[in-house]
């Protein structure tokens, strides 16, 4: 599992910067939202990979920490996933802006 | 935690929050309204700031500096989150707070009208920045960074315009990356050390076990390239003076205190995570920060003499003055760091003022008369010879007498000349760099070179523009400019006057302010026990929040 986990964060990445040093606008979109796809999961893997284990303990429960899932990644991870998520429709919206003035899709605004 | 007063480190970020919400059910036209709101939101936070700074200065009982705690949910340190002042942070919030009110004033006089919902993007960028001074856990720090970077990119926009729309097209990737590295950063610190409260993890890094450590310093490393992006580090830093040339007036001023912000992460957790008491670690990232500075501020100071408008030679002095900053931070010592503390306050002040003031004086001229300037110096005047014509009325307008006036001020403070506090910020890096115990090592003297030699090319490169802008304008209309946008300027440039005239007591505070950056151990133990203080007194609810223990594996790491 860490494996496969370990190379899916590779690959994500690693297509993600590709993407990010393209020259249009809509490759960089894509790009960046790869490369938050990839850093979310880095986030959720440093909380150790854990099968079959809530986070949360039952109400009235007092548990042994040992037998549980961290909390806390996931809950970053949330945070993160709704920030890059915003991030992106505002990077969009510039990104018609920009194609509306300039009427190219080039990063710089022109095409050389 | 029950006195109103104690609330007060809480109050600068959810002021300028509930204000700027509130304003968003108003509509467009109501101008008058909304100015007034957030006038009196920028007054009451300097206000604010300025009595978090009084409470920051009484000695706490055991004599130390005092570090006033809040944590937000009354959970104890290690698992709440809380928010820390203690000396830099009240010394940002006010050099905020000022930006703030100085560049709001300016605004009113014509820019907030260029745009939609400037206020409220206006006073949601002083609430994520102060939240960003004010924050003692790194996640935290993550959240305040991203309220404060959505309302840069959309004020970076204020008053659209395609050479705006383009700036953004690099801008808002550039920090969407830097942010998807200090996640990586963040989550890497994480998973070695299972805690993200800073004071935790000053006290936990000097235990981390060895086959960990690498881990840790990575992540330390990627959380240190995002916020040197921010600092606009060579050679991270080459989105800056277009950035900051595209913004409009305000906005840029406001800007200026952005990479103060980077800075200051940056002097924030290198004196805290790897100060002389972190073990094995200690020290780590010194040398980069040092050479990083010494290159930026030779990129600065040549891009100063090379830039051919004012608004960009203005973003280079700005990389000057972070290159000078890091380069002090990196040299480890405390004296030197507590000059370049005073210099961040002055160099501050003066770029905001420089900003606000080009604005002033390009509005008499006309486009691409800079270009002219410069290469003018180089192929000659054309005109040169009928400049003798028989001049009529006053022969130097006394607006051009007051603009030409605040900007030898700006060159003055820039180019660390006396009288104004740039001197006495270089003076006290020089001072404690010559005098160090040990004699100096030759990379020292190198910084000491070039933190004169940046100050001879911005004087150059001021020098130059100023002449031909103010002095020697051909065909320039006199500017039209109103009081309330002279007087912020005036203000910034005599608030770098008066601490030139306190210099003894501002000094006094930057040293005890590096002295405190000096002993995280004592930071980390004040913090811990100040936010469990109020939770002995409530009682801990049972769930416990789990750490993670000893790792058994890390995937994505080695």
């Amino acid at each position: 599992m860490e494996l496969v986990l370990a190379a899916g964060i590779g690959v994500l990445a690693a297509s993600g910067v590709w993407l990010v040093l393209r020259p249009r606008t809509y490759q960089l979109i894509i790009g960046l939202a790869l490369l938050s796809y990839a850093v979310n999961l880095f986030i959720f893997a440093m909380g150790r990979l854990r099968v079959d284990a809530a986070p949360i303990l039952r109400p009235g429960e007092v548990g042994d920490p040992a037998a549980f899932a961290d909390p806390l990644p996931q809950a970053l991870v949330l945070t993160a996933i709704v920030i890059g998520f915003a991030m992106t429709a505002l990077y969009l919206v510039v990104l018609l802006a920009s194609r509306g003035l300039t009427g190219t899709d080039h990063v710089d605004g022109r095409d050389e | 935690m029950s006195a109103p007063v104690d609330h007060l480190v809480i109050a600068p970020v959810l002021l300028p929050i509930a204000v700027g919400a509130l304003m968003l059910l108003f509509n467009e036209k109501r101008r008058r309204l909304k100015a007034g709101l957030s006038v009196a939101t920028t007054f009451a936070l300097l206000a604010m700031a300025v009595a978090l700074l009084l409470q920051a200065m009484v000695p706490a009982p055991d004599g130390d500096a005092p570090v006033i705690v809040y944590p937000l949910g009354n959970w104890p340190a290690p698992f709440g989150i809380v928010l820390v002042a203690d000396r830099l942070s009240a010394l940002m919030l006010v050099l905020n707070a000022v930006l703030g009110c100085a560049t709001l004033l300016f605004a009113l006089a014509r820019w907030h009208k260029m745009g939609p919902r400037f206020h409220t993007l206006f006073l949601m960028q002083l609430a994520g920045l102060n939240g960003a001074f004010l924050t003692g856990d790194l996640f935290n720090l993550f959240v305040f960074f991203e309220v404060l970077l959505a309302a840069s990119y959309a004020l970076l926009l204020h008053g659209s315009g395609t050479v705006r729309v383009r700036a953004s097209l690099h801008y808002i990737p550039i920090n969407l990356v830097a942010s998807s590295l200090f996640l990586v950063g963040v989550a890497l610190i994480y998973g070695v050390t299972g805690t993200l409260n800073m004071a935790d993890l000053a006290r936990l890094i000097p235990a981390v076990p060895p086959q960990d450590r690498m881990l840790l310093e990575t992540g330390a490393a990627v959380l240190g390239i995002a916020f040197l992006i921010k600092a606009g580090m060579w050679p991270l830093g080459f989105w800056l003076p277009t950035t900051y040339a595209a913004a409009c007036a305000p906005i840029a001023a406001m800007f200026a205190i952005l990479s103060k912000l980077g800075i200051y992460v940056v002097v924030r957790l290198f004196l805290l995570f790897f100060g002389e008491d972190a073990g094995a670690s200690a020290g780590f990232g010194g040398d980069w920060l040092f050479y990083g500075g010494l290159a930026t501020l030779t990129f600065g100071g040549i891009g100063a003499l090379a830039s051919q408008s004012m608004p960009r030679l203005a973003g280079y002095c700005v990389l000057v003055s972070s290159g000078t900053i890091l380069t002090a931070v990196g040299t480890g010592n405390s004296a030197v760091i507590s000059g370049a503390l005073y210099y961040l306050v002055s160099s501050t002040l003066a770029a905001a003022a420089f900003f606000l003031l080009i604005e002033m004086i390009e509005r008499g001229r006309e486009a691409g008369a800079d270009v002219l300037a410069v290469t003018m110096e180089v192929f000659g005047d054309p005109e040169e010879d009928v400049e003798d014509e028989d001049e009529v009325g006053v022969a130097i307008p006394g607006t051009i007498a007051v603009l030409g006036g605040a900007f030898v001020a700006c060159t003055v403070l820039f180019a660390g000349l006396p009288p104004l506090s740039g001197f006495i910020a270089k003076f006290a890096m020089l001072s404690a760099l010559v005098n160090e115990a040990g004699g100096v090592p030759p990379a020292h003297w190198v910084f000491i070179g070039l933190l004169m030699a940046t100050g001879l090319a911005s004087l150059i490169a001021m020098t130059r523009t100023g002449i031909r802008a103010l002095w020697a304008p051909q065909e320039s209309e006199i500017p039209s400019v109103r009081a309330v946008e002279l007087g912020p300027v005036l203000v910034l440039i005599a608030l770098c006057a008066a601490l030139t005239v306190l210099g003894g007591p501002a000094m006094e505070y930057m040293e005890v302010t590096a002295q405190q950056l000096y002993w995280p151990q004592e930071y980390a133990r004040d913090v811990l026990a100040g936010s469990a203080a109020p939770a002995a007194t409530a009682p801990v609810p049972g769930a416990p929040v789990p750490v993670p223990a000893a790792p058994p594996a890390v995937p994505g790491g080695s």
